[in-house]
């Protein structure tokens, strides 16, 4: 395929249609679910209405992200087998989240992971604590994916940078501020729909090229490029630093704040186990199939395009539907991107947005005595803010290496959220002290580890050796969490909270008053 | 209908027994993911070759243990579900009944 014929980078018009039609559709949509987000529950949780498969779905389209999308096809379009294994590290965390935490979450909750966390404990410290913990993981999470977007969209569309971000942080804005998560649930299941449906075209074409015989694509790819790309290569190299990651994708999933809040949107517990299976399932197909896709574009558009267009290979899904569906498919993977990148910094944005009023403004300014038209008034302006806050920070950021701000949202999730979940609802006599000491533990660890480690301290701030040798601190930091966590509730013991266990518990695995 | 939640009025018993057998469950394929999981790394860590292993004219032994990995997941989420909702929600049913014979 010769490089010159592609029209990536300019104004496609097809794409151009079906991002309108997308971005109109999910309005109308916003319009109608704005009447129905009034109350806290309809703004925080779509009024627990959502099913379980609807849930699965929108989780799915939480987490498949632009990056993982096209990031991972491109990485198996330049290194084969590799790619295999990074996609596998991304799914693994699901079951996590399904054994350990998604039935008790619901049960106990109301809006937010904090609300577990604070069930038994002194409601202050640990709403503050927990919001530290929430809004990092959201923040840097939101940072590299505006970052992300704004050159992703300039590649694809040709479109500035600076308009690419403002489009998207205006568009998401309106989504979360006027149709609060009901709105959010829908654009999350419409951009799965689109995405799993997208790609299983593309794959689709991928194999009628093939005869429909994976061997054969295989083959062809190992004649072109040698037995290498279907054998293990480089990624893991350093058996620690390739646990140290695996520990914070694992825990870190169960401990995101835009994935644990969905699950307030089911009804009950049963509903919550139902959407984590379906969740898997729908993410673990989509990693096949841009297992699939990452070895059609080797084989039928090349590598040396491929990163021609874009030296990390992020352009691969797209020349390869351009090159095996023509323009208009080209087109309509295009738009599916973008509002890939439009549904999930809605979820992050709702999920901040929810620990700042929930968390902070209603528990700890006003101790709980805020009404319900108070509470939601507070969301939709933290949400403005927050909206604001990503544009700019998106814009602050432009051409900075972000790439690791995902990997560090992940072990600030494992280190700060996840023990401290995790231990009050195993650990009948953890406290208030334990608790807050665990939080500030984990991040701190995680945050001040990764400076010092090779991906800051080398990557970015050039320094010759790293102080801390592994590229991500979760091995480390999430141990400490857990233990400074069973320290400070054996220091400074919480017999409030250990007597609270009982009833607790009844209510965890009963589901007797759950809200 | 009426409900006590305080916890002296349940068949403590059935409870307790509840309680042990989810995590039991649970646990249980917790480890096992985390076995799965972490043998794969290691095994690239230190045994890349055995995935390197040809098992077709071009396939390698890795492709479909990695895509297994991945199936494994799907399908350890999906023993979860169907023994919470065979057996772990009868349980429920059953001492829910108890707290309103009291």
């Amino acid at each position: 395929m010769d490089p010159m014929i592609t029209s990536i980078g300019q104004p496609n018009p097809t794409s151009i249609i079906f991002f309108f039609v997308f971005v109109s559709a999910t309005l109308v949509i916003t319009y109608y679910a704005a009447k129905k987000s009034r109350s806290a529950a309809q703004f925080y949780a779509a009024g627990r209405s959502v099913t379980g498969l609807q849930n699965g779905l929108a989780l799915a389209g939480d987490y498949m992200s632009a990056a993982s999308f096209l990031g991972i096809a491109g990485l198996v379009s330049l290194k084969g087998y590799d790619g295999l294994i990074y996609s596998i590290g991304w799914l693994v965390g699901w079951p996590i989240v399904m054994f350990l935490i998604a039935e008790p979450l619901r049960n106990l909750g109301k809006f937010t992971f904090a609300d577990v966390v604070a069930y038994r404990l002194s409601q202050k410290p640990i709403r503050i604590a927990a919001s530290i913990g929430s809004l990092m993981t959201v923040c840097f999470y939101l940072i590299a994916q505006m970052v992300g977007s704004g050159s992703l969209i300039k590649m694809v569309f040709g479109m500035p940078y600076e308009v690419a971000v403002v489009i998207v942080g205006v568009v998401m804005i309106m989504y979360v501020l006027f149709g609060g998560m009901l709105a959010t649930t829908w654009v999350q299941i419409i951009k799965a729909v689109l995405l799993l449906g997208g790609a299983t075209f593309l794959v689709f074409l991928v194999l009628l090229h093939f005869g429909f015989s994976y061997t054969e694509l295989f083959k062809q790819a190992a004649v072109k490029y040698g037995s290498k790309v279907l054998e293990p290569g480089g990624l893991v190299s350093n058996p620690w630093d390739a646990v140290s990651l695996g520990i914070a994708l694992m825990f870190g999933t169960a401990g995101l704040p835009h994935i644990l809040m969905r699950f307030y949107t089911v009804p009950d517990a049963k509903q919550a186990r139902k959407s984590v299976f379906y969740a898997t399932g729908f993410i673990g197909y989509f990693y096949i199939l841009t297992f699939t896709i990452g070895f059609g574009a080797m084989v039928i558009v090349g590598q040396d395009v491929i990163s021609k267009m874009d030296a990390g290979g992020n352009m691969a899904a797209l020349l390869l539907a351009e090159a095996a569906g023509g323009t208009v498919f080209l087109g309509f993977i295009a738009a599916v991107a973008f509002a890939t990148i439009l549904a999930v910094v809605a979820g992050l944005t709702l999920a901040g947005a929810s620990t700042l009023s929930h968390d902070l403004y209603v528990s700890v300014f006003r101790s709980g005595r805020s009404s319900e038209e108070e509470e939601v008034k507070v969301a939709r302006m933290a949400t403005l803010a927050l909206g604001v806050v990503a544009i700019v920070l998106g814009l602050a950021f432009k051409g900075q290496n972000v790439a690791f701000m995902v990997g560090l949202a992940f072990a600030i999730a494992a280190s700060a959220n996840f023990p401290a979940l995790l231990m009050s609802i195993l650990w009948r006599n953890f406290s208030t002290f334990g608790a807050a000491l665990s939080i500030a533990t984990g991040t701190t660890l995680a945050v001040g580890l990764i400076i010092v480690s090779p991906t800051v301290w080398v990557d970015i701030l050039h320094n010759p050796l790293a102080i801390f040798p592994l590229r991500n601190p979760a091995i480390i930091s999430m141990t400490g969490a857990f233990a400074a966590g069973y320290l400070g509730s054996k220091l400074r013991p919480d017999a409030e909270a250990s007597r609270k266990y009982e009833e607790q518990k009844i209510r965890n695995y009963l589901g007797v008053g759950a809200e | 209908m009426h409900i006590d939640r305080s916890p002296g009025v349940m068949d403590s018993k059935k409870f307790q027994a509840l309680v042990v057998s989810k995590w039991k469950v649970s646990l249980s394929l917790t480890a096992i993911m985390l076995a799965v999981y972490f043998g794969f790394i290691l095994v690239l860590a230190f045994a890349k070759d055995l995935l390197a292993v040809k098992i077709g004219e071009h396939m390698t032994l890795g492709i479909p243990v990695g895509i297994l990995v991945i199936v494994l997941a799907c399908v350890l989420t999906g023993i979860y579900v169907f023994w919470a909702n065979s057996r772990y929600d009868k349980s429920v049913q059953d001492v829910l009944k108890s707290m309103r014979r009291r």
